[in-house]
């Protein structure tokens, strides 16, 4: 599962700054060349070893040589915004790169926030990969325009490509999938999550090469369209390194057991739809979907259920003692369905849910679930005023039951800054909170006043809090709270939010690690910009839309910084001299404007 | 009173014979006079309402939708002003919950239950007596009750729709055909309409079946025969 997955946060790339310091200082022994080789042998051996992206920033500003050195030794990639640094710079410095890990959208174009066709684009990073590193296996992207013809471009080009993964990806589809499997003779791990996939009517598992396979992770179940099953039988029934399987909402509950009888040795698995197909055969027997579940020993990350028949639920009971991770955030299941189940996890670490379990649900879950790290909750009914199933109440009784409780999602409509103090309390380990109070502007539902104080004893009292979300009714002291706490918070997201300049300037000058601010429909104008000019070369990006910018305002930024881009993003119907600047996107780069600018966006 | 209803409904049931679509006859014809007054009552009385729930349902329906339209251009006019509680505008992106998941929120939505707008799919659960497991079928995929009958024969072999008419309707037309399928060991289909009541399916023309009904149990004949007032209720009302 990898909604935003938080452990894979990285500290900001130090490119530019690498750059300067590395000409300003001396490099060791550079008078005579042998001192120099031995030492970057020795070097080249001892780096080798380094593996964390973070030492490896570090390693490389010591001085030329260890600059040089390292940049030969790096082997995996990690550029969290695709604009920040261009292809040709990447494949200059460093020369043996064997996976790459690419980001390209803001998260807020999840939510239709920003217009089609933006950008980030996979296109120029292929190519430049292919001419580079023709030795590169791992490629994982997410938020990122990917082409049919760039998924042929890996299969083509890079002779011994193991593993792709396309995370909230477009622009391609079954057609692509079809040549990328047939030529990757080596693939080990095709893992599309959130993507969308164009059904171009092509059957795509039938295309996997004949005899032994390699596959370890084969998740396909955002993709929707029908797969042949009798070809994806077959293949798993080949593939005996398989851990990982995570099946559409095409494949029936029958097929799911005819898949699960070839591949006991499954640990991650994805259901597809947990409910029967139309088509019964003629006097079909119903087979023991108990024992099929049963023989998974190894299985420790269930997922799926996306149009459960609850009948059918029993039959995860044998492997729940053992599961760490469960995902039934498509299942709308009630809390009396949930029971059995959830009473048996008690290992269970990680935890997605719909609202439809209501606070009833919940509480078994606390009563149960004490190893609980990740706590995901849904709403099934995605609107602002429809009924709420969960509230403040579920929230508690998580927070007095999971101690250990490391990151939250949260969707309700309605919040008391109690239960948010009191989860702020016993909960210490908190890194991420995010709590989503759909409805907008919303007060604490027992006192009537701003949720200020909950959020405000969640930075206060959660001391290792790197990810924030906050909702409901909100006055600038919370984020005065926020400023003055929040010491350690690297991604804050804004909606609805604020009273003046004022809350924004406590959040630009007080957290010294924020690198991710998202803002939406937050009265915060251009002096509150401006206040965070010591900051942004820090920071990964910025942004703010139906906010109270003007063009000019973001000028001047443009102006006072002059390796920030500065995007100016209008939606479709907007003039293009209009003052307001409705969506305003900057980040740092090294690069300055992008080339691939599509009309809606005025780079500053 | 209810005898005026009875005729009335007389009237609309032949009316929704001709002409499909018109809402007075909802099902009407098997809530008769008789078996249950609660029934009746109700079905009368609910009729009226269903009308004007649907009507409702749609008007919201098309206001969400201008507002809709409207959220994208929502300019920070209320951000400035919060302490006034902004009108109940669905807004674009809000809540930031990804079209993929609503999307499948709403789809799932529309499996057997109640749904306001036109789905693209109409899944029932279908249980026959004595099989140990449920099927579900679309009932859009198919124009007809023969079709259905088809569907239904081949997902429980041992189910026949033999005693029906050409169009695999019940022929509620004539008395003693019905009880004579009614009182066989033959299967007889049977659906649980908007209301919670079970009829015996064929009863109303295919459309207005699609559109209500919640769930199919394909029970044997005789045990039908609880349902059989209503059937024969109708037999005489077309009389």
């Amino acid at each position: 599962m990898s909604e935003d997955d938080e452990r894979q946060q990285s500290p900001p790339s130090d490119l530019d700054f690498v750059s300067t310091k590395a000409r300003n200082c001396n490099a060791t022994g550079s008078g005579s060349a042998y001192p120099d080789q031995v030492l970057n042998n020795v070097l080249e051996n001892v780096l080798h070893f380094l593996t964390s992206k973070r030492d490896r920033n570090a390693a490389s500003l010591v001085c030329k040589s260890w600059y040089r050195v390292e940049a030969l030794t790096r082997s995996e990639l990690l550029i969290g915004n695709c604009y920040a640094v261009s292809p040709a710079r990447v494949t200059a410095r460093f020369a043996r790169v064997r996976a790459l890990h690419l980001k390209g959208k803001p998260r807020f174009a999840d939510f239709n926030l920003m217009p089609p066709d933006w950008g980030a684009h996979f296109n120029p990073w292929a190519l430049a990969m292919a001419k580079a590193y023709p030795w590169l296996e791992k490629v994982h992207l997410k938020r990122m325009s990917v082409t049919d013809d760039d998924l042929v471009t890996l299969a083509e080009l890079f002779l011994g490509f193991k593993e792709l993964s396309l995370v909230c990806c477009d622009g391609f589809g079954t057609g692509g999938l079809a040549i990328f499997v047939n030529k990757c003779r080596q693939l080990k791990v095709l893992d599309l999550i959130d993507s969308e996939v164009t059904d171009d009517d092509t059957d795509w598992i039938s295309c996997f090469p004949e005899g032994e396979s390699h596959l370890e992770s084969l998740i396909f179940d955002c993709v929707e369209c029908h797969v042949n099953f009798e070809a994806l039988e077959r293949l798993v029934a080949r593939s005996p390194s398989l851990k990982k399987l995570r099946l559409n909402r095409y494949v029936s509950i029958e097929q799911l057991y005819r898949l699960m009888i070839r591949a006991p040795q499954l640990t991650h698995l994805g259901t597809g739809s947990f409910s029967p197909s139309e088509i019964a055969g003629q006097g079909d027997q119903e087979p023991d979907y108990v024992n099929a579940f049963a023989a998974c020993k190894s299985l420790v990350c269930l997922s799926g259920f996306r149009e459960i028949i609850p009948d059918y639920l029993p039959a995860i009971y044998p492997v729940c003692a053992n599961l760490t991770s469960l995902n039934f955030s498509y299942a709308n299941i009630t809390a009396e369905q949930l029971k059995p189940i959830i009473s048996k996890c008690h290992k269970l670490e990680v935890f997605w849910v719909l609202d439809s379990i209501c606070d009833e649900g919940l509480q078994a879950v606390a009563v149960t679930c004490k190893e609980l790290r990740e706590l995901r909750v849904f709403p099934v009914d995605a609107r602002e005023d429809s009924d709420g199933l969960v509230s403040d109440v579920g929230l508690r009784a998580i927070s007095e039951g999971c101690r250990k409780l490391q990151s939250i999602l949260y969707f309700c409509q309605q919040m008391t800054n109690a239960a948010v103090i009191a989860m702020s309390k016993n909960c210490p380990d908190l890194v991420v909170f995010r709590l989503c109070i759909m409805g907008r502007r919303r007060a604490d539902h027992v006192t009537g006043e701003p949720m200020d104080d909950g959020f405000g004893a969640i930075v206060m009292n959660c001391k290792k809090l790197t990810r924030l979300a906050v909702s409901g009714l909100l006055t600038d002291k919370a984020f005065d709270y926020i400023g003055r706490h929040g010491k350690l918070i690297r991604t804050l997201s804004v909606a609805f939010a604020g009273d003046s300049d004022i809350g924004l300037k406590y959040v630009l000058e007080g957290c010294p690690q924020l690198q991710k601010l998202e803002i939406r429909d937050s009265p915060f104008g251009d002096a509150a910009l401006r206040s965070g000019l010591h900051h942004y070369y820090n920071m990964r990006f910025l942004w703010m839309s139906s906010c109270s910018l003007t063009r000019h305002g973001c000028q001047e930024i443009a102006h006072a910084m002059p390796h920030l881009v500065v995007e100016v993003i209008r939606s479709a119907d907007e003039e293009e001299m209009d003052t307001a600047a409705e969506i305003l996107y900057m980040y740092r780069s090294l690069e300055g404007p992008r080339t691939d600018v599509p009309k809606f966006v005025t780079i500053l | 009173m209810a005898n005026v209803l009875g005729t009335e409904h007389d009237l609309n049931f032949k009316e929704t014979e001709l002409c499909l679509g018109l809402p007075g006859g909802i099902g009407g014809g098997g809530n008769e006079v008789d078996s249950s007054p609660k029934t009746s009552g109700k079905r009368g009385f609910s009729e009226t309402v269903d009308l004007k729930l649907n009507l409702q349902a749609k008007e919201t329906g098309m206001d969400l939708n201008k507002n809709l339209d409207n959220g994208s251009k929502e300019k920070p006019v209320s951000a400035k002003d919060p302490t006034k509680p902004p009108a109940k505008v669905q807004v674009v992106g809000w809540p930031p919950v990804r079209s993929y998941r609503k999307n499948v929120m709403a789809s799932n939505k529309t499996t057997g239950e109640e749904s306001e707008k036109a789905s693209s799919a109409a899944f029932v659960k279908v249980s026959m007596d004595g099989a140990p497991y449920l099927r579900k079928v679309d009932l859009k995929m198919y124009k007809s009750y023969q079709e259905l009958s088809d569907a239904l024969a081949k997902m429980f072999s041992s189910f026949t729709m033999g005693n029906y008419g050409s169009q695999g309707m019940i022929d509620f037309m004539n008395e003693s055909k019905l009880m004579d399928l009614l009182n066989s060991s033959d299967y007889v289909p049977s659906y649980e309409d908007k209301d919670g009541d079970w009829m015996l399916v064929g009863d109303v023309p295919w459309q207005m079946f699609v559109d209500s009904c919640k769930r199919l149990r394909i029970m044997k004949g005789s045990e039908a025969i609880g349902l059989a007032p209503r059937a024969m209720e109708k037999c005489k009302s077309r009389a």
